[in-house]
């Protein structure tokens, strides 16, 4: 697999007078799985989409493999290797199965087109375990498959960098139990990913390392067991003993 | 990911051939309203390769149209130069004209867009009358040629099978399966790697440089050409009509709303002159109601149903 580091340094996202993202740096290494965690409204997916181009930072860079994309368009971003879900399943509702799924393959980081774009979208719907024909409408999918679709969409496009942005919300235990061991085979291949979640046992199981938000800003940062820990972190996300 | 078969090219090749052989039997009115209906679908079809996929509801139509016969007129009436050099020229300033309308827009979707190109359609007839008024002294201009109706609809048919050709060779490219997924979703479109805007613009410029062709050959049929003519915003409408009461989510949806629209629509010009304003509101409100992805998309419905019961 291609050489992948991600780094973030010193990003600040303002809409308006409201600072959603405050001066965040981090890495993330090759191969590595890192955790972007924090109450709602900490500016977690706000620094997702700055990652994936689809907003741009006010200040501060970001850059893979040591090339800048921050501020780049969205589609440069993709095709120079970073893939990606949405909170809210993004599919295409025209288009069946396959088509969502190779969309990424025709467009993304690796640009193919018929048979060959084909067989890497079936390979992918084999990869997530989605066993569905591929030519049902997306309208008939369970929403674990509409997840597992989007999913193989992002991998179709053979990022360096995959982020996946609360991937594992709204799902039954079963299909957590399911969507935690897929990810996790994902983390075996060596594929580096970087998870917004808000489901704990996930974030124990499948990180590295973790970044910690609130308020926009970096609160804490190592590994899933000492960030959990941190007297702040338990803070951010309870609150003080006497409030 | 891939669009349109080689049956579905070989019936309209064989469509067409039987459509070169209407000026040999039909004449007067008839051919008359066979020319207008070749009109509507190579306008219709070739809007519908832009708008079908990406739902951008343009009504530009009447800017290409308008521009591209009143730049022949004015080229052989006003500089004597020859129909078929204005006519090879005209192409290209509809498709300028959409491409510096594109990259206006790039930023606008829904109704802004809609809004931008009536707008912009309605500044260009004004400022063209403007221009005749003040500064050419006349508010029409003369086309005189030796083309009758039947060479127009010839030129016509052949402009209409060409707008298909190349909307089929999109539907089967990287660029017609780009249109759909800007069409589906536009912010993933962006997030797999597709430059949404380069996608977009080049298929306008396609409408643009369609819509002034057809423009450019009617203009003989008119011989006397004044802005509010050509620039009738009523054809952006009737186009977007046409296409949606066909379908515009294949690229043959089009050519079935012409056939039925075209003769309601001389039916109702001959005897209901003055209510032909309300029979569009009617028809509009039809297809919102009844057909709201078209007859085509009412068949396909028709035939999964049918599908579905084996």
């Amino acid at each position: 697999m291609a050489r992948a580091k991600l780094r973030v340094e010193r990003v600040t996202k303002r809409f308006g007078g409201l600072v959603a993202v405050d001066g965040l740096s981090f890495d993330v290494n090759e191969r590595e799985v890192l955790g972007i965690i924090g109450p709602n409204g900490s500016g977690k997916t706000t620094m997702l989409n700055m990652m994936s181009g689809a907003f741009k930072p006010t200040e501060g860079f970001i850059s893979l493999s040591d090339r800048q994309i921050s501020g780049k368009a969205a589609q440069t971003i993709a095709r120079a290797g970073v893939g990606r879900t949405f909170q809210l399943v993004r599919l295409l509702p025209g288009l069946t199965v396959l088509e969502n799924v190779v969309a990424g393959a025709v467009f993304g980081h690796r640009r193919q087109w018929g048979q060959s774009a084909k067989m890497v979208a079936l390979r992918m719907m084999e990869r997530v375990n989605l066993n569905i024909s591929p030519n049902a409408p997306i309208t008939e999918l369970t929403y674990i498959d509409q997840k597992r679709v989007e999913l193989a969409r992002a991998l179709c496009g053979e990022p360096n960098i995959l982020l996946l942005d609360e991937w594992l919300a709204g799902l039954n235990p079963t299909e957590l139990e399911a969507g935690i061991d897929l990810i996790k085979t994902l983390q075996e291949e060596g594929r580096t990913i970087i998870l917004v979640e808000h489901v704990m046992g996930a974030i124990r199981s499948l990180c590295d390392k973790c970044v910690v938000m609130a308020s926009g800003a970096k609160i804490a940062e190592g590994s899933p067991e000492q960030v959990l820990a941190d007297p702040e972190v338990i803070r951010a996300y309870l609150g003080d003993e006497d409030e | 990911m891939i669009r349109g078969s080689f049956t579905e090219l070989l019936i309209i090749a064989v469509l067409a051939a039987f459509a070169a052989t209407v000026p040999l039997v039909a004449n007067g009115y008839w051919l008359s309203v066979c020319v207008t209906g070749m009109m509507y679908i190579a306008l219709a079809t070739s809007w519908s390769m832009f708008s079908g996929p990406t739902h951008y509801i343009s009504l530009a139509t009447a800017a290409f149209f308008g521009l591209g016969g009143y730049l022949l007129a004015t080229g052989m009436s006003d500089y004597q130069q020859p129909f078929w050099l204005m006519l090879a020229i005209v192409p290209f300033t509809g498709a300028v004209l959409a491409a510096l309308i594109g990259l206006a827009t790039l930023r606008l979707s829904g109704v802004y867009f809609v809004i931008f190109t009536l707008g912009l359609a309605e500044m260009i007839r004004n400022l063209v009358s403007w221009i005749q008024n003040n500064f050419l002294g006349s508010r029409g201009l003369y086309v005189l040629t030796d083309y009758t109706e039947r060479h127009i609809y010839w030129m016509l048919l052949a402009v209409a099978a060409t707008v298909y050709m190349l909307g089929w060779l999109i539907n089967r490219s990287r660029l017609g399966f780009s249109l759909r997924i800007i069409g589906g979703d536009e912010t993933v479109a962006r997030h797999v790697g597709i430059n949404t805007a380069t996608a977009k613009v080049i298929l306008f410029i396609t409408t643009g440089f369609f819509g002034a062709l057809v423009g450019g050959i009617l203009a003989p049929r008119y011989s006397y050409i004044e802005p509010n003519q050509v620039f009738s915003p009523q054809l952006s409408f009737l186009v977007v009509i046409i296409a949606l009461l066909g379908g515009s989510g294949r690229l043959w949806g089009p050519l079935v709303g012409v056939i039925p629209f075209t003769i309601l629509w001389e039916l109702v010009q001959t005897y209901f002159p003055n209510q032909t304003t309300l029979f569009l509101g009617v028809v509009f409100l039809v297809i919102v109601y009844f057909l709201p992805h078209g007859v085509v998309g009412r068949l396909e419905q028709a035939l999964e149903q049918v599908r579905k019961r084996r």
